[in-house]
């Protein structure tokens, strides 16, 4: 498809730019930015009277960004296993409508994603559905069990970008170890869900002053930050990447600038839900609120915007985790954790450029650079000539109510039901698919 | 605010809610020294004590209140082999619902579960107390004790003692007393608290000494000996000899101290059998009797509210 997007502010981190312009796409590639006056590429004069013959759909950003489409790592396709929640056509829609044109599925699927058959049918199945690109992240051990390593080069012939056992950390000290190890050929990340089980089994939120006076039983702050320093120490000592996911307290995330400080190949995200609720969301028990690593304290939520104002956080994730009502509104204790994230994360994370926490090239360098960098995903988080053509159109300034009832999406989990917004993801559009989120 | 509503916690009433239940459970407790331990004031009314964690005298107190009320009780218990038919608890408690009671008398394991049945439910609910979170009645009982005996809350020190941490007792206790005014402290082993424990507005402590001194009242929470098996404390011994409260503490209190629990006691670990069985100073049996009267206030200003309770 040959698309010509005019008049829009283009944001592209990747080449330092922000600037008015008009972007050429050639069968569904990216040429290159149009002047706006000549109509004319830099070093090409002839550029488009050579494509006279050529027909173009043409899209007006007028006072829109148009910005390499956003790239979500960690999301929960639920497919295959729990298509109730979710599958992978409702999922990568929901992708689309939420903005992004790329997004990285963890395996905890039933059965695992732990082998190249599963990782073959996410890819197939989400080409045929034909919105956001899928990319499968494999499980790190045999069912996610913790034992023995899965059939990790298969994997990665199949599709698989990186590794994990989400939902769950990596066992043991010794299988990341090993893991770590295994993979470094590769050049992928291995993703650990950073919890020490030990620490956090009996609770069911941040153990702090909401907890106490909920009478629910708490998650201390170290069940994470003793899993973080753990995990930094062993890619310290193996070399290999490691990204760290949803990291919920201060002292992980200072452990992150100081292993990067150290020059240790860690990167690591922050969820929308960490950086816009703290632990009080869960007041009357509210289980669209109740998330692992659970909601922290004001003072971690602040620590979190620090860290993605000063670059220690490397990316913004949803951790997009539908489930059923009926798995949500029951007892808290045996509420399944996880919000509904993908149709909210745009209007969540503008805010921090609303706020200035962070500009608008960072704001692309969170959700599209440095994602697509970290899981080496080729020509896409960029604007590049030859890059895919996967874009994202923001308004950035319009505001809409989030209702769950018109969630794309089947999760309608989610605790910002109600919330005004400022901004949101107009048009996207990845592999010669133009999606419109006209929807309000 | 209780008036068809229900009692689902004492965070959630204020001030002269909780005075004007103390209140009534006084002039109830007239009821229940008579010959005839009846009145007509609840006649007609269905009061359903639904249990899904299992409890004797809790059960047994409610049903003793309502029934002198002159409500019909009916129990259901649902061990935990009925709940793994499958039916979830709001399906469970909507289908009671169908047959109309008027009141729900509930305890669950879980924390908020009244909550969380409250926005299912036309019919209000009183709390028998909800997973680690609160267990009201107890509270406006321990409330009633203190009063009936020091004839005010206010400025009293108040001592909780014991597993703070997964005691709904306690945090009912403290949310009660401190609107009253008493000043609270709860003294535990570390690792039955934590500091975030301050923010319900008591004082913390670890020594015996600086808890009881020139106590008033002192509350001895049950330990659960199951929790020594998870490291919360080495042994009965040592938390008898370092957290207990035997006769040697207590001099330490206030002459006229009281010593209250919630039962069941554990003799010789939290309280010595010599306090637990004190005529001056135990008030546990007390506690018991009081919690029939403040049952049958709670039910009464849940439901009967405009009915004459004092009649023949």
């Amino acid at each position: 498809m040959n698309i010509l997007v005019i008049n829009g502010l283009l944001i592209d981190p990747s080449q330092d730019m922000e600037q008015p312009g008009s972007l050429l796409i050639e069968d569904d590639i990216i040429k290159g930015i149009v002047d706006p006056k000549s109509y004319t590429i830099k070093g090409d004069t002839a550029f488009i009277k050579n494509r006279q013959d050529k027909a173009f759909t043409v899209i007006d950003a007028s006072g829109k960004w148009v910005v390499p489409g956003l790239i979500d790592m960690h999301v929960h396709m639920r497919d295959p296993g729990y298509e109730y929640k979710e599958d992978i056509l409702t999922g990568t829609k929901a992708a689309m409508t939420g903005g992004f044109t790329s997004v990285c599925a963890m395996p905890n699927t039933r059965p695992v994603n732990d082998n190249k058959t599963i990782t073959r049918y996410m890819i197939s199945k989400a080409n045929e559905a034909g919105y956001a690109h899928l990319f499968p992240i494999a499980a790190v051990s045999k069912g996610s069990e913790g034992v023995e390593l899965s059939e990790i080069y298969d994997l990665v012939d199949a599709g698989a970008v990186a590794v994990s056992d989400d939902g769950m950390p990596v066992a043991s000290a010794a299988l990341l170890r090993k893991a770590m190890l295994y993979i470094k050929p590769l050049g992928i990340p291995l993703i650990d869900h950073p919890e020490e089980l030990s620490l956090s089994k009996t609770g069911y939120m941040n153990e702090g002053v909401a907890s106490v006076k909920l009478g629910l039983n708490g998650i201390p702050q170290t069940a994470e930050s003793v899993a973080v320093a753990r995990d930094i120490m062993i890619a310290a000592e193996t070399g290999s990447k490691l990204h760290l996911a949803h990291l919920s307290t201060r002292y992980s995330v200072e452990l992150v600038r100081w292993a990067k400080k150290m020059g240790i190949p860690v990167t690591c995200e922050v969820t929308t839900n960490h950086f816009s609720l703290n632990e009080d969301a869960v007041n009357g028990y509210n289980t669209n609120a109740k998330i692992n690593p659970p909601l922290r304290t004001e003072r971690d939520r602040q620590a979190m915007l620090e860290a993605i104002a000063d670059g220690t956080v490397d990316c913004i994730v949803t951790d997009h985790a539908p489930h059923g009502n009926d798995e949500k509104e029951i007892e808290f204790d045996k509420a399944l954790n996880g919000i509904s994230g993908l149709e909210t994360s745009v209007g969540l994370s503008l805010k921090l450029v609303h706020d200035k926490i962070i500009d608008k090239k960072q704001f692309v360098r969170l959700m599209s650079c440095a994602p697509s960098t970290i899981v080496n995903l080729k020509n896409k988080g960029t604007f590049k000539a030859g890059a895919d053509a996967d874009i994202t159109v923001i308004d950035p300034d319009t505001k809409w109510l989030v209702d769950k009832d018109k969630f794309i999406s089947k999760g309608r989990n989610t605790p910002f039901h109600g919330l005004e917004l400022k901004g949101r993801a107009v048009m996207t559009i990845a592999g010669g698919n133009i999606h419109g989120n006209t929807r309000t | 605010m209780v008036s068809g509503k229900g009692i689902i916690g004492l965070k959630y009433l204020d001030k002269s809610d909780i005075e004007q239940i103390v209140e009534t459970a006084f002039s109830m407790r007239d009821i229940s020294k008579r010959s005839v331990k009846k009145v007509p004031t609840l006649r007609g009314k269905t009061v359903v004590n639904l249990f899904f964690e299992s409890s004797t005298r809790t059960k047994t107190s409610f049903e003793i209140a309502a029934k002198r009320l002159s409500a019909d009780v009916v129990n259901f218990s649902y061990t935990s082999s009925s709940i793994s038919k499958g039916e979830t608890t709001i399906d469970t408690a909507k289908n009671i619902e169908a047959m109309n009671p008027d009141v729900f008398i509930i305890r669950h394991a879980s924390s908020g579960i009244m909550d969380l049945l409250s926005r299912h439910l036309k019919t209000p609910i009183i709390s028998a107390g909800d997973g680690t979170n609160e267990h009201p009645t107890q509270g406006l009982l321990d409330i009633m004790t203190i009063r009936d005996e020091k004839k005010r809350i206010d400025g009293l020190k108040v001592v909780i003692a014991g597993d703070i941490y997964h005691s709904r007792v306690a945090r009912s206790d403290i949310y009660g007393m401190g609107k009253l005014g008493a000043n609270v402290y709860f003294f535990s082993p570390p690792t039955f608290i934590t500091d975030d424990y301050a923010s319900l507005g008591a004082s913390i402590t670890y020594d015996a000494k600086e808890a009881f001194t020139d106590a008033d009242v002192i509350i001895m929470l049950r330990i659960q000996l199951e929790r020594q098996a998870t490291g919360l404390f080495p042994s009965t011994r040592e938390y008898s000899r370092v957290f207990g409260l035997n006769e040697q503490r207590l001099k330490l209190a206030k002459p006229d101290v009281i010593v209250m629990h919630p039962g069941p006691i554990n003799r010789g670990l939290e309280l010595s059998s010599g306090v637990a069985d004190s005529k001056e100073h135990s008030r546990v049996l007390k506690q018991v009797e009081n919690g029939v009267s403040i049952r049958m206030s709670a039910i009464y200003h849940t439901i009967g509210e405009g009915h004459e309770y004092t009649g023949n």
